[in-house]
Order: C-alpha cells, then sequence, then structure tokens
C-alpha cells in the first residue's frame, strides 16, 4: 500500500533555521489530557499541512485527520505549521512557488474515503515548496477505530522525510491513574489521546513495562494484597501471573528480544536481581549480594543490563553482563540516583538523582563521557521513558501540587506537559515502534 | 490531592463511547482474583468482515474488590531505618509468643515506607523492614512458613500529608492475620 518516498537526504541538509528561539504555549484540550508545551528548538521548519479532501465527516468523533497530523507536527516542536485553510487532495497539482512564498517549505494534502468493507482509506501526499517536487505519498487503509493512527502515521512519515528521524506519533505510552481508591493501567496514543484502560483496580499498580513487541504490558499489582508481576495481552486482556513468589515481586523489565524479563524478587530474602522466560517458570539469581538490587534496565543489546543498588551505602546505578559477574558502578553524583532507563541507541542513560534540598530531578548521562546533565528545574521528577527513537523522554512530575506527566527533549530544551482531567497520574512508560 | 471520580468515570465512559463498544463479559472466577471481568473497549463497530481487529484495540480487566483485613499490629521506623525500636519489642514478642503456640496460624507482615523516593526503591525498603520484623519473630521461634514480609512501599500510606507527622506514621510494618 505504501508508496516509496524520495530520500530525506536533501531534507536534511537544507538550512531550517528560522532566528533565535523564542518561547511557545500550544494549549489543547482533549478527552484524557491538556496538553502544554514549552520552548523550541532552536531551528523549526515552517510546513502546511492543507485540509484533506473529505475529512470532515469520515469519523468526527475521532477527530479530523489534518487537524491530528498538524498537531502532532506542532507538539514535537520541530515544526512551524503555516496556515493553509483550503482543501489539497493528494491527486492536486498545487502551485508549489505560491506555497513558498506563503513561507511553506513543504506541503502536506490528501483525502479520507469510506470503503465498501467499511474500512478508511487515508491517502496522503508531501510536497517540497523549495525544490518543487513531489515527494510521494501513502495510501493507509484501516479500520474505522484506527483513524487516529492512520494520521499519526501520517505525521510520522512527514517527520521522517523532513527530518531523517523515525517519528513516534503513532506509539502509545502506558501510564497509571489514581483517583481516590481507584487506580487503572491506561494505554493512550503519545498525544495522550483515545485512552483506554488495561486494568482497573482498587489496589496499586506499578510499574509497567511494554513488551518489545507492543502486545504485551507486563506490571506489578497489589491486587492479592501483595506485590506480584503480571503480564497481559493489550488487545484481548488475556493475562498470566508472571511472578507469584513468597515475598514481593516486581519491576519487570524486558530484554530486548522479548523472551526474558528481569525482575526483582525477594523470595531468598533480601530483594535481588532474576531473570525468568517470558512464560514464567524457575527464575535464575543474578544477583547475589546482601543489599538492594532493584529497578533493572536492559542495554538495547541485551548484554547488559543497568539497575540500582545500595550496596555501598545509598541507591547508585550499577552496571552488570546478563549473564553475570562483577559490577559496575555507573552514577558517582550524589548520595542517591535510581530509575535507569537506557536510549535506545544505547549512549545515554536517563535516571533520577536525589539533590541536596530533598528535590527529585530527571538527569541525563553521555555514557561514554560520563558527563551528567539535569534535564529539568522541577522537583518531583520520577519514572524516566524513552521514546523509540530516542528524541524524547517521558516522565512524571508534579505541577502545582498534581502528578503530571512530562516529555522532554534530550537537550532538555522542549518540554510538553500532559495535565490529566480528573485523576492522577504516574509510572509513565513509552511503547515501542510496533503495536 | 483532590480526586474526583466523577471526572474518571466521564472520562471512562467518554472513552467506551468513543470506541463504540463497553459489554462486560464475566470471566472464570480466580483463586486470589475473585472477581475479573474484561470488556472490549477498541473493536467496536469498524470495519467490516475480513477488516482484522483494529491495531488501537484495548480490552479492559476489573480485578476483584480489596480484600478487607483485621487490625493489624504496628510497628514503626525512624527515617531511613530499619532498626526495631526497643518500645516495639513487646509487641512483637507477644506476637511470636501467640504464633509459636498455635502453628496453624499465618502472618503477613508488610513492610511500608514514607512518600519520599522512587516506587521501586521504597518497595524494597518496605521490604527490608518487613523482613527485620518476620526475623525478628523467627529468632523468638516461630516456623517461617507461618510468617511472610511483603512491602507495598509508599503505596498505601496510613497518614496523608508531605510532613514529618505523617511521614512517621508511614514508616511502618503491619502485623496481620494471614
Amino acid at each position: 500500500m505504501t508508496r516509496p518516498l524520495l530520500s530525506a537526504v536533501a531534507w536534511r541538509r537544507r538550512d531550517w533555521c528560522v532566528g533565535a528561539a523564542a518561547s511557545l504555549a500550544v494549549l489543547r484540550v482533549s478527552a484524557q489530557f491538556r496538553v502544554e508545551i514549552s520552548g523550541v528548538g532552536a531551528t523549526q521548519i515552517p510546513v502546511a499541512v492543507a485540509p484533506f479532501r473529505d475529512e470532515a465527516g469520515a469519523a468526527p468523533s475521532l477527530g479530523v485527520v489534518s487537524a491530528i497530523v498538524r498537531a502532532d507536527l506542532e507538539r514535537s516542536g520541530v515544526f512551524k505549521l503555516v496556515a493553509a485553510p483550503n482543501v489539497v487532495e493528494e491527486t492536486a497539482q498545487p502551485n508549489l512557488p505560491e506555497w513558498r512564498a506563503r513561507g511553506a517549505d513543504a506541503l502536506a494534502g490528501g483525502s479520507v474515503a469510506r470503503l465498501a468493507d467499511g474500512r478508511l482509506d487515508v491517502r496522503f501526499k508531501l510536497w517540497d515548496a523549495v525544490k518543487n517536487q513531489d515527494l510521494g505519498g501513502q495510501s493507509l487503509a484501516v479500520p474505522l477505530a484506527d483513524m487516529r493512527l492512520a494520521a499519526h502515521r501520517i505525521a510520522d512519515t512527514i517527520y521522517e522525510k523532513i527530518t531523517g528521524d523515525k517519528g513516534v506519533f503513532s506509539t502509545r505510552i502506558a501510564y497509571v491513574t489514581r483517583a481516590g481508591n481507584r487506580y487503572a493501567l491506561r494505554i493512550a496514543d503519545a498525544d495522550g489521546e483515545g485512552g483506554q484502560v488495561a486494568l482497573n483496580s482498587p489496589d496499586p499498580i506499578i510499574s509497567p513495562a511494554w513488551s518489545p513487541n507492543g502486545r504485551e504490558l507486563a506490571y506489578v499489582s497489589f491486587e492479592s494484597q501483595k506485590a506480584v508481576v503480571w503480564v497481559q495481552d493489550v488487545a484481548t486482556g488475556a493475562r498470566r501471573k508472571l511472578a507469584d513468589f513468597r515475598g514481593s515481586n516486581s519491576a519487570p523489565a524486558w530484554s530486548p528480544d522479548g523472551s526474558t524479563l528481569a525482575l526483582t524478587l525477594s523470595r531468598d530474602g533480601p530483594s535481588q536481581l532474576y531473570l525468568i522466560g517470558r512464560e514464567g517458570g524457575a527464575p535464575r539469581r543474578l544477583t547475589q549480594s546482601s543489599a538492594i538490587d532493584t529497578e533493572a534496565a536492559f542495554a538495547p543489546d541485551g548484554k547488559s543490563l543497568y539497575f540500582v543498588s545500595d550496596r555501598g551505602g545509598g541507591p547508585q546505578v550499577y552496571r552488570m553482563g546478563t549473564g553475570g559477574g562483577d559490577a559496575q558502578r555507573v552514577t558517582f553524583n550524589g548520595s542517591y540516583n535510581i530509575s535507569p532507563a537506557v536510549s535506545p541507541d544505547g549512549k545515554n542513560l536517563a535516571f533520577i538523582s536525589r539533590l541536596g534540598g530533598g528535590a527529585f530531578r530527571l538527569h541525563l548521562m553521555d555514557l561514554a563521557s560520563g558527563t551528567v546533565t539535569a534535564l529539568t528545574d522541577t522537583n518531583d521528577d520520577e519514572s524516566p521513558s524513552f521514546a523509540p527513537n530516542g528524541k524524547l523522554i517521558i516522565y512524571a512530575s508534579t505541577s502545582q501540587g498534581r502528578d503530571v506527566l512530562m516529555t522532554t527533549t534530550l537537550d532538555g530544551r522542549i518540554k510538553a506537559k500532559l495535565l490529566s482531567t480528573g485523576a492522577d497520574v504516574r509510572e509513565p512508560v513509552w511503547g515501542p515502534f510496533n503495536r | 490531592m483532590k480526586h474526583n471520580t466523577k471526572t474518571l468515570a466521564l472520562i471512562l465512559t467518554a472513552a467506551a463511547l468513543a470506541a463504540g463498544c463497553a459489554s462486560k463479559v464475566p470471566l472464570e472466577e480466580k483463586k486470589d482474583v475473585p472477581v475479573e471481568t474484561r470488556s472490549g473497549t477498541g473493536a467496536g463497530a469498524a470495519g467490516g468482515a475480513g477488516s482484522g481487529a483494529p491495531a488501537s484495540q484495548v480490552t479492559t480487566v476489573n480485578t476483584g474488590a480489596s480484600q478487607a483485613t483485621s487490625a493489624p499490629r504496628i510497628v514503626y521506623f525512624d527515617f531511613d531505618s530499619f532498626t526495631i525500636r526497643d518500645e516495639y519489642r513487646g509487641l512483637i514478642e507477644s506476637s511470636a509468643r501467640a504464633l509459636a503456640g498455635s502453628r496453624n496460624r499465618k502472618v503477613v507482615v508488610e513492610g511500608h515506607t514514607d512518600e519520599r523516593g522512587g516506587r521501586e526503591y521504597n518497595l524494597a525498603l518496605g521490604q527490608k523492614r518487613a523482613e527485620t520484623v518476620a526475623r525478628a519473630m523467627t529468632l523468638l521461634g516461630v516456623n517461617g512458613d507461618q510468617v511472610e514480609a511483603v512491602s507495598f512501599g509508599k503505596e498505601r500510606p496510613a497518614a496523608q500529608g508531605s510532613d514529618e507527622a505523617a511521614w512517621a506514621k508511614n514508616r511502618r510494618a503491619e502485623i496481620k492475620d494471614k
């Protein structure tokens, strides 16, 4: 269904600079979240996304395709949207010099049609207004319920063609909400929309983790009045207990190939790391310390993992091979460093560091040099998780006394705040490209 | 922090409406999950025959109601400490005596922490508190299989608030009959 698009190299080489960075605030009201964006990148690429033919009546309750694409591109902080009030179809031959004169470096247009079997056929095309070139397009035939997904995939394609990086607009996030004594494990599109509940419980739920194929979530539920690790198929709701050993079972982390999970178990006394197959079975003990070892996170090559241990006194991040052996300490600044997350390219480590005044703040370490940078100026940061393209980190924090979810770029410049409408939100985890 | 269950209900309703389907399907009962229901909220009326399940489909699982428990005996801890204060030795000894005299009885020791710090690390810290109390009881003659140490970390505070008064009430181990 997908026609090949031209190479993005030419796009990347061009100078997209739009002058000094200005502050930008975008407010959007949605069913689950209000999204506030602050900061912009050094450059913003001006693009126009015209209304698609026949998109208005396609699935009004789910939104409008071109509006979803525009919101995605704008929220990324990488693009500046140029006004495009009139419909441009993918079959059109737009006057590109005219679009260039309006300030657009690129133009997208398309159409939405209902197929005989009830599906939607969403088509689009992208044009380079600077080089006066057709950059190709796509036709996506999807069930009605996946209309937003089709729009996010179009935004991903535009993002990739123009920046050279894969987009994450079509990915999902999982997170936990608490309203009174009701806990819910939720799944939403990366823009916070389309939220659905995977698990409702009167007892706490923590530490959700996506399987690499995007189909399952491992999580810790206290529904049996102790911490037990479950794995749940997101689409069907079928679930299984992965670890329900004596004591606490927690901190699930999937190996990159999805075959194995690292867990923290206390069945032999102290909280230690174990490996267990995705279907369960006998766990293999990985760490042998008399201290707390927890919060494992696999390196992308699956050969080593990062984890938190207080073997040296306070909690610090360590690294060890998945085959066992000695652990090397990774964090040295400060007395309390927890919740490691490894970037998809394995080059960066995000973690939470406690500062002198008791603030818990998101930090990023360049693993090659060991250089550590604070990415926020907030005080209650928790649970960092990388977007699968490695360009953003989602984390939990507080704002004006409320729990919120935040995303930040790796340089800390562009932040988006996802404010939930009713419940407190925590424990965000970004899903893989697959779904 | 305020909790607005009405808004949550609206959100859930909206999500269900958006998906076009919210029928509840009771499933099999499980031993420690008294009631579990699932409701499809992603498939909706989308597409026709042969269109396949939407990639956006999520099915909701509802766990059963939280189980009520008897009033616990509580051991409080100092900040960053896992040491049982002298004032609680009597409580632990009497609990241990009762168990040693009745080998069929079982208890669970739940460790808890205050709200500061990460959820998983606090879970491990709470576990360490619970293990300390459980070990003290086994040293007093209780069989290992009569007492299980578990942790709620910072997930189930006894007192709300972000001051030392609340934190002191939350750094605790609760001994509960099983």
